[in-house]
Parts: C-alpha cells; sequence; structure tokens
C-alpha cells in the first residue's frame, strides 16, 4: 500500500544584506598586500575576521591569480566572502562568489585613529601634508562651533558669544573674541590664545580654564594674549 | 524669475511679520508684483496683520498635499492688486510642512511674482529653516537687545549652513533690519546703539524702524503699516528699506513720524 508521500520540508529562503569592506587591489599587487599588511599593524585591524569583499575592477587577474590573491589574504587573516567586478565567465569553484553592490547602498568611512603601540610605524597615510593653519575670513557666529585639531586657528573677524573655537596649536582673533577659545586641545602646553578684544566667556589651554568671572576686570575689551604656566592660565595686554 | 527673501530673526517678537506686511506693501506700492508667504504653520498670523483673516479658505499646507490648487489658495489684497497673500494653516503645526512641497510651491510662486516675501517663524528648527531653504535673500530681523542680537547672530550661521545656496556655495545675501529702535533709550544707554550692533552682527543694514504705537493700530486694524499710515515713522522706514531692497542707495535716517500741517495743528492723527 502506498503511503501518501511526506511533505518535504522547505528550506526558508531569506534575503538580507550585510555590511562588508570593500579592498580595491591595485597593480603592483605584491605592494598592495604589503601595504595592506602593513595597514592592519597600524589601523586596520577591524579587517581581520571582517567581512571583505575584492573590487577587481583596477586589476586584470586570472582565475588562479585571483585565488592566490585570495589564499594571501587570508594568510593575513582577511576573509575574502565575495569579489565584485569579475568578469562572470571567470567565476569558479573554489573561488569565493561574485557580487554586486545595491545601488546607494555604498557608506564611507575613515578608518579610526587607534593610537598606536610605541614601536610600531606611522599608520600608512596619505603622504599629502596636513594644513597646521585654519584661517576663517568671515565671523564665527553664535553657535558655530570651529574644530581644528591639526593647528592653529586664525579668525578675521569677531568670534560672537556662543561661538566656540577648539584647537590643536594656537589661537588667533582679529577681532572681538566673545565665545570661547580652547587651545591646546590635546596636549599642546606651549599653545596660546590672543586676540584683539576680550569679552571671551571662556578661555582653556590643554584642559586648563577660566571663565569670564575670574578674568581682571581691567583687561576687559583689551587686546590681550593667554598662555599657560604650569598649571594655571595667565592673561596679560597687549597694549 | 521672482526673487525669494526670507524674513527671519531666531527670536519671536521682534517684528518679522509686522515686516514681511510692511515691505510686501511697500514693494507693491512701488509697482512690483509680490506675494507674501506665511510660513508659521500653526500660529499664522500674516493673515491677519494683512487684514484678510475672513477671507482664507485653503492655505500652504492644502497646495502642498495637492489638496488645492496655488491659485485658490493665493489671496489678492484688496487694497493693491499687486500684492497676494499665501496663508498657513491654523489647525496644523509645522511637521506638516515638507521640502518638496515647500520647493513646489516656491518654483511655482517665482513663475508668477517678482517678490516672494516668506515670513518665517521663530526659533532655529524646521519651521524656520524651511522658510529659509530657498531663500536668495534674508532680511535679519533685530530689537537692538541683547537677546535679540545673539539670537540674530545663531540665524545669521544657519543661513549660511541650511539653505540650498549655502550648500550650493553661494551665499545668501543678508541684510540686517533693526526695528523698534527707540533713540532716546539708546541715549540713555538704556539700549544698544547702532553702531553696538553692527559691530556685533557684521552685517550691512537695510534699515532702522522706529519704536511707533502705530505698528500696532495697522495691524488691530488688519493693514500693513506702510498702507494704513504711510507718514508715520516706521512706514517711512520701511518704505526705504524696499527701496533699497530693490537696489537704490538711500542714505540712512531714522526717520520720525511725519505730521501734515493739519496734524500740527490739532495734534497726532488717529488711524
Amino acid at each position: 500500500m502506498t503511503s501518501a508521500p511526506q511533505p518535504v520540508p522547505s528550506a526558508r529562503f531569506v534575503c538580507r544584506s550585510y555590511m562588508a569592506v570593500v579592498l580595491v587591489p591595485e597593480p603592483p599587487l605584491l605592494d598592495w598586500v604589503a601595504g595592506i599588511e602593513e595597514r592592519i599593524r597600524g589601523a586596520g585591524r577591524f579587517l581581520v575576521g571582517s567581512p571583505v569583499v575584492l573590487d577587481l575592477s583596477a586589476v586584470k587577474l586570472s582565475n588562479s591569480a585571483i585565488a592566490h590573491l585570495v589564499a594571501e589574504l587570508d594568510q593575513r587573516g582577511i576573509q575574502v566572502m565575495g569579489l565584485e567586478n569579475m568578469d562572470p565567465a571567470s567565476a569558479g569553484r573554489g573561488l569565493p562568489p561574485l557580487v554586486r553592490a545595491s545601488r546607494g547602498a555604498t557608506t564611507t568611512f575613515d578608518v579610526p585613529r587607534t593610537p598606536a603601540p610605541a614601536p610600531a610605524p606611522k599608520p600608512a597615510e596619505a603622504p599629502r601634508p596636513k594644513p597646521s593653519t585654519l584661517l576663517l575670513d568671515q565671523p564665527v557666529r553664535s553657535g558655530q562651533s570651529i574644530f581644528f585639531p591639526d593647528g592653529d586657528v586664525t579668525v578675521l573677524g569677531s568670534v560672537s558669544s556662543g561661538a566656540e573655537l577648539v584647537a590643536g596649536g594656537s589661537i588667533h582673533v582679529y577681532g572681538a573674541l566673545r565665545g570661547r577659545a580652547m587651545a591646546g586641545s590635546g596636549g599642546n602646553t606651549r599653545a596660546r590664545i590672543f586676540c584683539s578684544k576680550i569679552e571671551a566667556e571662556l578661555l582653556a589651554i590643554d584642559g586648563y580654564y577660566m571663565t569670564a568671572e575670574s578674568m581682571d576686570k581691567d583687561l576687559r575689551e583689551r587686546p590681550v594674549q593667554a598662555w599657560l604656566e604650569g598649571n594655571e592660565l595667565k592673561i596679560t595686554a597687549l597694549d | 524669475m521672482g526673487k525669494v527673501v526670507v524674513v527671519t530673526s531666531g527670536k519671536g517678537g521682534v517684528g518679522k511679520t509686522t515686516s514681511t506686511a510692511a515691505l510686501g506693501a511697500a514693494l507693491a506700492q512701488c509697482g512690483q508684483n509680490v506675494v507674501v508667504v506665511d510660513f508659521d504653520v500653526g500660529l499664522r498670523n500674516l493673515d491677519l496683520v494683512m487684514g484678510a483673516e475672513r477671507r482664507v479658505v485653503y492655505d500652504f499646507i492644502n497646495v502642498t498635499q495637492g489638496v488645492a490648487k496655488l491659485s485658490q489658495a493665493l489671496i489678492r489684497d484688496k487694497r493693491l492688486d499687486r500684492l497676494a497673500l499665501l496663508p498657513a494653516s491654523q489647525t496644523r503645526d509645522k511637521d506638516a510642512l515638507t521640502e518638496d512641497g515647500v520647493q513646489s510651491v516656491i518654483t511655482s510662486l517665482r513663475k508668477m511674482f517678482d517678490w516672494i516675501i516668506c515670513d518665517s517663524p521663530a526659533g532655529i528648527e524646521r519651521g524656520a529653516t524651511l522658510a529659509m531653504r530657498y531663500a536668495d535673500e534674508a532680511v535679519v530681523v533685530t530689537n537692538p537687545e541683547v537677546s535679540s542680537v545673539r539670537d540674530s547672530d545663531r540665524i545669521i550661521g544657519i543661513l549660511d549652513a541650511k539653505t540650498v545656496r549655502a550648500e550650493r556655495g553661494e551665499r545668501v545675501a543678508k541684510h540686517l533690519l533693526i526695528t523698534r529702535f527707540d533713540q532716546a533709550r539708546a541715549s540713555r544707554g538704556e539700549m544698544l546703539t547702532i553702531e553696538d550692533v553692527l559691530e556685533i552682527l557684521s552685517t550691512p543694514l537695510l534699515g532702522i524702524v522706529p519704536e511707533s504705537e502705530e505698528v500696532l493700530r495697522a495691524s488691530n486694524l488688519g493693514a500693513p503699516v506702510t498702507f494704513n499710515n504711510p507718514n508715520s515713522g516706521p512706514a517711512r522706514a520701511y518704505f526705504d528699506a524696499a527701496r533699497r531692497l530693490m537696489g537704490e542707495e538711500i542714505e540712512m535716517t531714522i526717520p520720525t513720524d511725519k505730521l501734515s500741517l493739519f496734524g500740527k495743528l490739532f495734534g497726532r492723527r488717529a488711524a
């Protein structure tokens, strides 16, 4: 007697999207792999163990070359889970599958700057020299916040009450300083604050601060400079 | 193509709606085609000051939602045929405004009028940022008083950040309109002087409107102050400001009420 056929348990098919880091190999490949290795040592630790997709648009590789590249990366702890912009004819067994990015799904983010351990080399950054002065030729309006950890900030105009300037270096205001000025953020104790007219709400250098109340009354509205002596903030008139 | 001017301030109660109506009427009286648009959804006042509160059928939100056509919502002023009003909704709030809706209405208005004056609500949130979003120029209304000046400073910073022009790298031309100025109190040091305000705000001055009882009289009667009493100090200041907006160079003065001979003989004339 034939029994009713057992229902085959149906497999669930779900579509889900995941974020993956995309690496773009560029020739010469050996140099590129070495660069990745250095990145991992410096600030790229997150690459290890994360899902990675290789965008092959910049290189022309045969099947075996791609397999070799994937293996090289795997040796360094980078697991390639997909290949993008590869000739579909080259796709084959043994290689990660071909993937296609969905439209508008790309987001870029900066590699977080982790503090490098003492003997480690400088993390591989673009060789372009970073600017060390920020020049603003408009007044800084109330509610605006200028954050420039890489160096000095110079303002050709006034800084309104309710505005704030945070600089890694010194602060120079060729106008009235009515808001908050915080220089030497990040540990630069030699940073100074200069302005043509002091009406500031707060001054700080390397975290040591002084509010308007503690400032000498006869310095008000005069050009001043402020600097750090030990852990005391000192202000003196410039005229 | 019409020019979009936003009348904004940050602080509430400094004279945005009064100035929108007065400047709009002054421009219309100079021969320009003007529409004044109320962006204060939920707390609309422009229709009161324009004397049109009993003629509002459809409003800005109805148009953005496609419930009504723009031509149905626009209210022509009975006294000045070149002046129109697009009122706000009173039953909704500012969350009902959408960026696309506003853009579409502004685009249509640009084709119909020479000047589109947008009356911004107070604050720095959605209502205010939407009112300024498509502006070519801004009139920043400020009282010579510390809170107002600081709030105006804030709104000037936001004009350089949250407008389409700023995002494209272009500038929104800003004009400062000082309202409720009282020369006597400024001389006594009770009020900020014009120089104090200009020093803090560093923005070109469009006009100085003196404090006057005429403003309240005019709004109670539902007429822009330039229309109700054209010889009053505020009206003359707004006329000068409107002409400066059109590019004329006029010497900056603080107009006082001009009394006619009749008025001089028999005292101030009633509205």
